[in-house]
């Protein structure tokens, strides 16, 4: 029994300091993405993404002259944990770069530990926004990327004039709707013209919604629905309102967490027609998009898998960060913050994505309808590149506040009204 | 020798020709374009008009990449595509994943294609589709249809189709510039609740441009359509209610069963519905021909496979924990992990896809406007007769007899000759084959995942303390009253707020009738 432990101990103690050593000749890569729990179905694809990334960088030479390493470790969809796994990743561990997180919670709970220890983090989901840390690139959505061009395009191309704001319950939806409020009411939406309804997570009984979108469709104006119901319980939603007889072509329903991902476990017969909005859509018409999707699928040997915009803002920041380290010189934290920004790189869809000293991205916008298959006929696309806006222009709080991580100003929060930079904490 | 060439070119231009050309002008990315192109598909006569158009529709028209033909694929199961030419309909072969480009189709375009499909169908020798043709033109308000109705109208022989003319014909005339012709159409449509009646009624309404004595009509009409919909919404939201309070019932019969009868507090209980429902997904893999039928197949099936599983933990886990609530509580708690865990390994953690079978999709109108889906209508149904059943097991039978004496004084039954392990046995897989049973409909309402049974272990729970431990009735009476009053209120309060309130109203009801709304009598509850 001794000896078995003293064998064990041994055996921890050179796995340990293996690693130890192996840290003095490559760049390490952490990956912080929940493995098991409830959002392992989506953030596992994206922990695949970066080791696929990393596999690829290695096989055309390194980075400044030394291999990549990758270490994972798994937060198990428990935001405390987060923020745990975040600290080993950089004190313990010693990485480089990290990439992770996928819900608000998650990156909230990170946040402060990355601050501390003045490390790098890659957020690859569309959020909320009302925040820009000096430590942290969003190369995922802001609302002006997503939710308003949406909106616009239902307005404008659609025409729709009644306006059904449907969400879960929680921070991100409640902070998209409260943006999108703001701006149908400053377009001359009538307060009459918005209905807002709340559910739980993972809710199935959605008849009386249902019904009641449906009577408030009938009112005589063209009526679109905005969701931000998230991830499973949009099955029973979208379920309910082909059961009522509700088509997109009556009343279209845009989704903001709908993908292709998403849409691979689903009966998609109900939900053809409905549309999303994000920035990459795997049915994208380009040759890189080609080219990534065959590396993809020879990377996870798996010919039904999908590509996501996610996996798509992943891509992006992997070679924004690997464009900065090269610039710098250095893969030091401080060096590789100053050298990203304006940093340029080709995206997924034929176009050019480039860091903002505001630490978001320019991203096309692109307008899906989805298709039996499970994948998204792109209806409508921006002009041009986007630029992401980390305090909206709409919200009463945040329309004085600009970021700017550039020389003379270098903060994340600067109210232009008062000339002051109100700290990290601002809320 | 120009001038000559254009001269051949001319004459060529026959009627295949402007198919041709017109196939050929769907390759445009404008959707108005294309909507032209269709049209024009739609005028000529040709053979291969219908093909192009419902392949446009269902999105199988596709160019080929290297010969930039139009042509109509079928998927070889994400390998790549199997080509038709769509102007010949000759074979090409079979290409790769990137070997062809979809030809997209929006909403809008989608719903001008039905118009244009059904405006050729109208003249179909089968009067069931041009049925279909004329319900499809009207909901596509394309104007340039309206002529067509007119048309068809005067030749239709059959009185059930010539009634529908009539009432598409009235939607078209809503918006005729002529005053009589749009009172009249007012006049019809004060009883109809379809939803494009009341879009256009409500335009009316609100046009200035319009003259006074038309629009104090369609108001007049709109008032009328308001309090017609007001009444069906009452019956609408009881009805919601009933469906929501039998989908409790059938989640909590079970468990008013194990919990009621052996006062065992089956954390588990949850999983069980999961079993059952991932049983139906089995099913449908098993027999994958047989999707209209296999909801018939799973029931039993789930009742036994869920039946088998309650037996293995009451007696692997459950019999040696009798009389101690609290550890049983804990042990059913870990028994639940252990099956969802097993369930990811087995099936994987996504959720899976159980197809709806025909018969249940889509819904029952009962009048116009008022509605209701297919699936909650059979679900209600199938609650009633799963009580009924239970109910004459308990009342009629030899086991039930067992069962309401072991529930009553389990030592008096002992005395009497009863052997209460096998009754326990019985009973544990009775509750639990319920719960199964209770998956096969679940799986038709909700995702089928390892989470599944988690979401209804709170509900179940609720409504066997709030109808009375131990009592069938009670169930039933209180998972029809808690989801009746649950959609009353989810209007007003919101669908968060509703579950809060009831919940709050369960506690304060139990403080002042601690054995729920009808409480169990017998010795054994006395003490």
């Amino acid at each position: 029994m001794y000896k078995q432990m003293m064998k064990l101990f041994l055996l921890v103690l050179v796995t340990a300091s293996s690693s130890w050593v192996s840290a003095a000749d490559t760049i390490k890569v952490g990956v912080l993405h929940s493995l098991s729990g409830t959002m392992a179905i989506s953030e596992t694809t994206l922990k695949d993404t970066i080791l696929m990334m990393v596999k690829e960088q290695n096989a055309a030479g390194g980075l400044l002259g030394k291999q990549l390493e990758a270490v994972v470790v798994d937060p198990a969809s428990n935001w405390p944990l987060f923020a745990e796994k975040a600290r080993e990743l950089i004190a313990k561990e010693k990485v480089d770069v990290m990439f992770g997180c996928w819900t608000s919670v998650s990156r909230k709970s990170v946040l402060p530990v990355v601050e501390e220890l003045n490390g790098l983090l890659f957020y690859p989901v569309q959020y909320e926004g009302e925040e820009s840390s000096k430590n942290v690139f969003y190369t995922g959505a802001a609302p002006n990327q997503q939710a308003i061009p949406a909106v616009d395009y239902l307005m404008n191309d659609i025409g729709a004039q009644r306006w059904v704001l449907a969400g879960t319950d929680y921070v991100y939806p409640r902070t998209t709707n409260k943006i999108l409020e703001a701006y149908l009411k400053a377009k001359g939406v009538k307060n009459e013209d918005i209905m807002i309804s709340y559910t739980p997570f993972g809710h199935s009984d959605w008849q009386s919604i249902v019904s009641d979108i449906k009577k408030f469709g009938s009112a005589g104006k063209k009526t679109a629905v905005v969701s931000t119901v998230n991830g499973d319980a949009n099955v029973p939603f979208y379920k309910e309102l082909g059961n009522q007889g509700i088509s997109a072509e009556d009343i279209p329903v845009i989704a903001f967490s709908v993908g292709e991902e998403e849409l691979s476990g689903f009966d998609t017969a109900p939900l053809v027609g409905h549309l999303a909005a994000w920035n990459y859509f795997m049915s994208v018409d380009a040759e890189v998009n080609d080219e990534f999707i065959d590396g993809w699928l020879d990377f996870i040997d798996d010919d039904d898998r999908v590509s996501n915009d996610p996996m798509e803002a992943h891509y992006i920041g992997f070679k924004m960060w690997v464009e900065a380290v090269n610039k710098a010189g250095t893969t030091d934290s401080n060096a590789v913050q100053d050298a990203i920004i304006g940093v340029a790189v080709p995206n997924l869809s034929g176009g050019i994505a480039t860091m903002m000293p505001n630490h978001h991205i320019t991203k096309p916008v692109l307008i899906g309808e989805i298709q039996s298959d499970g994948q998204f006929d792109i209806v409508w696309q921006s002009s041009g590149s986007v630029p992401g806006d980390a305090w909206s222009d709409f919200l009463p709080g945040s329309k004085d506040i600009t970021a700017d991580w550039q020389a003379p100003l270098a903060c994340g929060n600067y109210n232009v009204k008062t000339g002051q930079c109100s700290g990290q904490n601002y809320e | 020798m120009v001038l000559s060439l254009a001269c051949l070119l001319t004459l060529s231009v026959s009627a295949d020709d402007a198919f041709t050309t017109a196939v050929n002008g769907l390759k445009t990315r404008s959707f108005a374009d294309k909507y032209v192109a269709a049209s024009q598909i739609a005028a000529t006569s040709h053979p291969r008009a219908d093909v192009v158009l419902n392949a446009l529709l269902s999105g199988n028209l596709f160019t080929q990449r290297r010969s930039d033909l139009v042509v109509i694929a079928t998927s070889l199961d994400k390998k790549g595509y199997r080509l038709i030419d769509a102007i010949s309909g000759e074979s090409l072969g079979e290409v790769g994943r990137r070997g062809a480009k979809k030809i997209s189709v929006n909403n809008g375009l989608r719903r001008q294609l039905r118009g244009l499909i059904a405006g050729r169908q109208l003249s179909h020798e089968d009067s069931r589709l041009r049925l279909e043709a004329v319900e499809a033109i009207a909901s596509s308000g394309d104007k340039a249809l309206r002529s067509v109705l007119i048309n068809r109208r005067l030749v239709e022989q059959q009185v059930a189709v010539r009634e529908a003319i009539d009432i598409a014909l009235v939607v078209f005339d809503l918006d005729v510039d002529d005053n009589l012709i749009r009172l009249a159409a007012i006049k019809a449509s004060s009883d109809n609740l379809h939803p494009t009646v009341r879009v256009k009624l409500t335009n009316i309404a609100n046009d200035q441009s319009v003259s006074t004595d038309v629009r104090s009509a369609a108001s007049e009409a709109l008032v009328n359509l308001e309090t017609l919909s007001k009444r069906y919404q009452m019956v609408e939201t009881f009805f919601f209610g009933l469906s929501l309070g039998s989908i409790l019932v059938l989640a909590a019969i079970g468990l008013s069963i194990t919990f009621g009868v052996m006062g065992v507090i089956n954390m588990a209980h949850g999983e069980l519905i999961m079993i059952g429902a991932y049983t139906t997904y089995v099913v449908q893999i098993l027999f994958p021909g047989a999707i209209e039928y296999s909801l018939l197949i799973a029931v039993p099936a789930a009742f036994c496979v869920s039946g088998l599983v309650g037996i293995v933990i009451e007696r692997s886990v459950i019999q040696f924990l009798y009389g101690r609530p609290l550890e049983t509580l804990l042990a059913t708690f870990g028994v639940s992990l252990i099956l969802q865990q097993a369930v990811r390994s087995l099936f994987s953690p996504l959720n899976r896809t159980v197809l709806t079978p025909q018969w249940m999709s889509g819904s029952l109108e009962i009048a116009q406007g008022l509605s209701i889906t297919y699936n909650r209508f059979y679900i209600f149904f199938f609650a009633l007769l799963v009580f009924a059943a239970l109910l004459l097991i308990l009342q009629r039978t030899r086991l039930g007899l067992e069962v309401r004496a072991v529930t009553q004084n389990r030592s008096m039954a002992k005395a009497m000759g009863i052997r209460s392990t096998r009754v326990d046995i019985m009973t544990f897989g009775l509750g639990a084959g319920i719960a199964g049973v209770a998956g096969v409909a679940l799986s038709q309402l909700t995702n089928v995942g390892p989470n599944l049974g988690q979401g209804y272990i709170v509900d179940s729970f609720m409504v066997v303390v709030f109808g009375g431990v131990g009592n069938l009735w009670g169930t039933l009476v209180a998972g029809l009253s808690l989801g009746v009053v649950n959609k009353f209120i989810e209007p007003a309060a919101g669908a968060v707020m509703a579950k809060i309130l009831v919940l709050v109203f369960i506690i304060l009801f139990i403080q002042k009738r601690p054995r729920g709304l009808f409480p169990q009598k017998g010795r054994a509850v006395e003490d």
